[in-house]
């Protein structure tokens, strides 16, 4: 499949559609578990493999599945991939299951999973659409641990508390206490800190992207004078 | 205009798509039901034996724990099922399970106490609370419930068994007074069980050949 742009996939789904800076979806869950960054990391990594797993199946079905009854079609396998992996992960895994097991229901009402298997998954190659949902997990895991890291350090000053309770005591090194006598800023662990939080990185990434696009544009103006239009 | 339809368009094929999808998403679902099912209940009950275990120190190694246990009717007419240490011939200590209203559903306690009535500990065994907010009634994030061993129903007095926000002796979180409210409360529930029923509780006679069973 060499007319699939993967580097475009790719680009869109760290940075320029990103799920949550630029789709503005799944905030729901992200509201939820973004109070520290471990349970961002925790909740993207959970959504990444659902979201690769349901592009994968919507996509090698596309043929079958006609518009009139797309929605509850994706919707069915949506809710029986997160069933499975919650129960999967309760019988085998169940240390993970524990740290994570709150978070998996909220997958479902996770809308990026169904925007994904519509707007990509339904109409691209399968090797495209597993692209796809990978980078867009990423994406939306980088995405809740910013955010959660953010709101973490504002509201208690740790960052990545509880982290080897998710990843083994390996990475205990993770876990940091920035101030010591903290008493904690309530408002950053409840939802309203989290629109705050997330209204000022919204707000960053624009101006990023302005300053390239004015970048972009000066520079092509400088090459549309020089070659004498 | 052609007059033929193409086959996926029309109302039966959709409708079978579904069904189908539908059909075939409940044939995953039960067999990895059946085949998760097993495992599950195992883990379950291993999680159940740790906390019975927590709350109950001087518990013996192995499942003898959960061999013997008497079942009490409470108030509302529900069967509670009690664990029981025994040592020499007599109750140690006893467990079981009590619910608290979350902020989000049923917080799942295991309270021990011990024949005077004083608390050996408390745990938390399921909840729904909100991560990082009401989930610190779990050992794993925090020493909250570790506060309860000690404590009896004169130890704080009857009034003083509450959130500070409400006048008790216990710490709220941050952000969540609702979980730490409704845990005290249910602790608090327990013990009064306890006190109902420590009789029937503490009762050794029949826990042999008879089932320990009481009507």
């Amino acid at each position: 499949m060499s007319d699939v742009d993967y580097r475009g996939i790719i680009r869109d789904g760290l940075w320029s559609n990103n799920v949550v800076f630029s789709q503005l979806l799944g905030l729901c869950p992200l509201m939820a578990v973004t109070t520290t960054a471990t349970n961002g990391l925790g909740m993207g990594l959970a959504t990444t493999a659902v979201l690769v797993l349901s592009n994968v199946l919507v996509s090698s079905g596309r043929s079958l599945i006609v518009p009139e009854v797309r929605i509850p079609v994706f919707i069915l396998l949506i809710a029986t991939l997160v069933t499975l992996v919650d129960m999967v992960m309760n019988a085998w895994l169940h240390e993970l299951h524990k740290v994570l097991g709150l978070f998996i229901p909220l997958i479902v009402v996770n809308c990026s999973v169904l925007g994904r298997a519509e707007s990509f998954a339904s109409r691209q190659p399968v090797r495209a659409a597993l692209v796809d949902g990978l980078m867009m997990g990423i994406g939306f895991t980088l995405a809740l641990v910013l955010l959660g890291a953010c709101r973490e350090i504002l509201g208690s000053a740790t960052l990545f508390s509880g982290a080897p309770l998710l990843l083994g005591d390996h990475f205990s090194f993770l876990e940091m206490k920035l101030i010591s006598d903290y008493k904690g800023v309530l408002v950053m662990m409840l939802p309203p800190g989290g629109f705050l939080v997330l209204g000022f990185l919204l707000a960053g990434k624009q101006l990023l992207d302005l300053r390239q696009k004015k970048a972009a544009t000066a520079q092509f103006h400088c090459a549309v004078e020089t070659t004498g239009r | 205009m052609v007059a033929w339809i193409k086959p996926s368009s029309t109302v039966p094929y959709q409708t079978l798509l579904v069904g189908g999808v539908a059909l075939l998403a409940s044939a995953i679902i039960s067999i990895g039901f059946q085949l998760t099912s097993g495992d599950i209940a195992k883990r379950q009950a291993e999680d159940r034996l740790v906390s019975l275990r927590q709350v109950l120190p001087s518990a013996p190694p192995g499942d003898e724990l959960l061999r013997n246990p008497v079942t009490v009717k409470d108030e509302a007419g529900n069967d509670v099922v009690v664990y029981r240490v025994l040592k020499d011939g007599k109750v140690d200590g006893v467990a079981y399970q009590i619910i608290g209203q979350g902020y989000s559903g049923d917080i799942v306690l295991v309270i021990g106490v011990a024949p005077d009535g004083k608390l050996l500990g408390v745990r938390t065994v399921s909840h729904a609370e909100t991560p990082g907010l009401g989930d610190k009634i779990e050992t794993a994030k925090s020493d909250w419930v570790l506060g309860f061993a000690g404590r009896s129903l004169s130890d704080p007095p009857p009034e003083k068994w509450g959130v500070k926000k409400d006048g008790g002796v216990f710490d709220q979180f941050t952000g969540a007074t609702i979980t730490p409210r409704g845990v005290v409360k249910a602790v608090k529930q327990g013990l009064e069980f306890f006190d109902a029923h420590a009789s029937e509780m503490l009762e050794t006679s029949n826990s042999g050949a008879s089932g320990g069973l009481h009507e």
